[in-house]
């Protein structure tokens, strides 16, 4: 696991100013925030504290009403979509399955940026749909229903079509709920292994241990708000990282190591 | 940077043979609808309520034969085209509805289509003495449009969402011009005489004037909606993964509805309201070749055509001497291969 020192980072993804909201509800206000490019970001908080908005925002599915985001410098609006589509993919927490669609098909939907009113499929189509579904281990079975497959299958399935896309910037929003443990691990070592491929990958995690323990950027947020961010020892680990977890989760804990990765685990203390 | 940088050793060989396979049997089944389109389309020129043989025909195809003959085998060469395109129109129509819509039970009638081509028509006979004929498709073809783009304003509301409301508005339109369209025929005997011939669908009075004049709006309507594939494939995902797939969703839906309008349009104002047709062989084009658009539009632009050719021999040799409306024999032709789909647990949006 060769992780980029955080020093190395350039930024990737920015925000600046930031303000997004649902109608007349503003849930991010005034948000500046620089994701490092190249690295594993989590995204964690608690809920309603504006997680989903800003990987949306950051995915330009929702407008700012004020402040902008940028792609390697360059603000999203000024995109064309279909050429920022190349750049970064953006999964949504528990997206629709289309009725009867298979592995394949929903995989190959991946390309569409590569597509034009003139060609409905690309040349690289089919190796990148292959390789997307074999990098997520979906490749045994491509004609199969995705909505016959089990939970942890069908997530696969859905990183396969972010991965076919083929971006160099990867958002996921809680790509991990609703899976059992086996399965969240499973997509964490996935997001990792994009992330080895030289992927920026930015997720909204909800298991603090998880997110300290698999990614390389914590992004704390609260109140629509970041409240911390950093390595993940430098944000959790010690007294700090206690003194974090019960400001920001209203959770009195204390800070272990994980036996296993040496990195800050969150252990609530027991009821007095 | 590709997802194609792969570790060494590992088989990216059989998902992409398998990939070929998919095309290829997709590939197969538009073939064989092309061909199966040609036979029914050859055995439409033969068969008819007039009782013509084989012997009589062949004649007239290479140039000579019966005066008669001849006459009858050129009505039924306008017929059959008119019908193929009516059909391919319908269907194609209909698969672009399903997707923008993401409703299985879609069809051009949802965006008020047909109610807007019926209205037209009983306006035009109760107010404006129009008595049917060739003017029909002019009077036909703007209701359509103009019912679509009052449901379009209506339905239009900006929001994550935007179907819902689409689909309510032209139920809204749909009930109050119905209930008009009730109200004129059965309160006017003229009015009724000529919408009972009009609502039905039939191609008996097919000819090429029509042909000509619903043929540009068909196909731009076909072209707009093959460009359209891969966005619509994207649309089924939700518009949240479409948008960050690259796609303006307004446009693509705004361009979609377009395209299904001129499509179901055109049919519409050449032979009638045809029902079924729209909502079927988008099922059975699913069940065959999946739900990628690039595929699916070519196969339902042609099984549609066999379809409402089939339809319409069925119409005029059943009933011989006498000939039924094609838009009564469509639905009892077109039923089975929905339930088989249906059956095969295959019917899908």
């Amino acid at each position: 696991m060769n992780r980029t020192a955080p020093e190395q980072h350039r930024p990737g993804i920015t925000a600046t100013g930031l303000t997004v909201g649902y109608g007349a509800t503003t849930v991010l206000d005034s948000l500046d925030l620089e994701l490092p490019a190249g690295a594993f970001t989590a995204v964690v908080g608690p809920n309603g504290c504006g997680k989903s908005t800003l990987v949306r925002a950051l995915a330009r599915t929702l407008r700012p009403t004020a402040g902008r985001v940028a792609l390697d410098g360059r603000p999203l609006d000024e995109w064309r979509p279909k050429h920022l589509a190349r750049h970064l993919a953006f999964l949504p927490q528990d997206p629709v399955v289309p009725d009867g669609v298979t592995v394949h098909g929903l995989v190959a939907r991946g390309r569409h940026p590569y597509h034009s009113p003139l060609r409905q499929w690309a040349p690289g189509d089919d190796e990148a749909v292959a390789a997307a579904m074999a990098a997520t281990g979906v490749d045994a079975r491509p004609d199969v229903p995705v909505d016959s497959l089990s939970g942890g299958q069908r997530q696969r399935a859905w990183i396969a079509m972010t991965l076919a896309q083929d971006t160099r910037y990867v958002l996921l929003d809680e790509p991990t709920s609703f899976l059992d443990l086996s399965h969240q691990i499973d997509v964490l070592h996935l997001c990792q292994e994009m992330r080895d491929r030289g992927r920026t990958v930015v997720a909204v995690l909800h298991d603090l241990n998880q997110a300290a323990r698999y990614a390389d950027h914590l992004v704390v947020m609260r109140d629509g708000a970041v409240h911390a961010q950093g390595a993940p020892e430098a944000v959790l680990g010690g007294e700090p990282g206690a003194a974090l977890v019960r400001d920001v989760f209203d959770l009195p804990c204390e800070i272990a190591k994980d036996p296993q990765s040496g990195t800050p685990m969150v252990v609530p203390l027991a009821r007095p | 940077m590709t997802t194609t940088a792969r570790p060494a050793g590992s088989p990216a060989r059989t998902p992409a043979r398998r990939t070929g396979v998919r095309a290829s049997r997709a590939l197969t089944v538009l073939t064989a609808s092309v061909v199966l389109l040609a036979v029914v389309a050859v055995v439409s020129l033969f068969a008819g309520s007039k009782d013509t043989g084989l012997g009589d025909v062949l004649p007239v195809l290479t140039g000579g034969g019966d005066e008669y003959v001849r006459a009858v085998v050129d009505s039924r060469v306008a017929r059959t085209a008119l019908g193929a395109l009516v059909g391919a129109a319908l269907a194609a129509s209909g698969v672009v509805v399903q997707g923008i819509t993401r409703n299985p039970l879609g069809e051009p009638g949802l965006l008020g289509v047909t109610v807007g081509a019926s209205a037209a028509i009983v306006t035009a006979t109760a107010f404006f003495g129009f008595t049917g004929g060739s003017a029909t498709v002019w009077v036909a073809l703007p209701g359509a449009v103009a019912a679509v783009v009052v449901v379009v304003a209506l339905g239009r509301r900006s929001g994550s969402d935007s179907v819902v409301p689409l689909v309510l508005a032209g139920a809204v339109l749909s009930a109050v011009l119905y209930a008009y369209i009730q109200a004129m025929v059965l309160s006017r005997p003229d009015v009724f005489d000529s919408y009972r011939r009009w609502v039905v669908g039939s191609l008996a009075g097919a000819d090429l004037a029509t042909l000509q004049a619903v043929a540009p709006a068909a196909v731009v309507g076909a072209l707009g909606a093959l460009a359209l594939s891969s966005s619509l494939d994207t649309l089924s995902l939700g518009d949240e993964l479409a948008t960050s797939l690259g796609v303006r969703v307004p446009l693509v839906r705004g361009l979609g509805i377009a395209a299904a309008t001129l499509l179901a349009a055109a049919a519409t104002a050449a032979a009638g309201p045809i029902a079924f047709v729209g909502l079927a062989v988008p099922h059975v084009v699913r069940a065959l070749v999946g739900t990628a658009h690039r595929w699916q539009l070519p196969t339902a632009l042609v099984l549609g055509a066999a379809l409402l050719v089939v339809a319409d021999v069925l119409a005029r040799v059943v009933a011989r001497p006498n000939e039924l409306m094609v838009g009564v024999v469509t639905a009892f032709v077109g039923a089975p291969f929905l339930l088989l789909a249906v059956r095969r647990g295959k019917v899908t949006s």
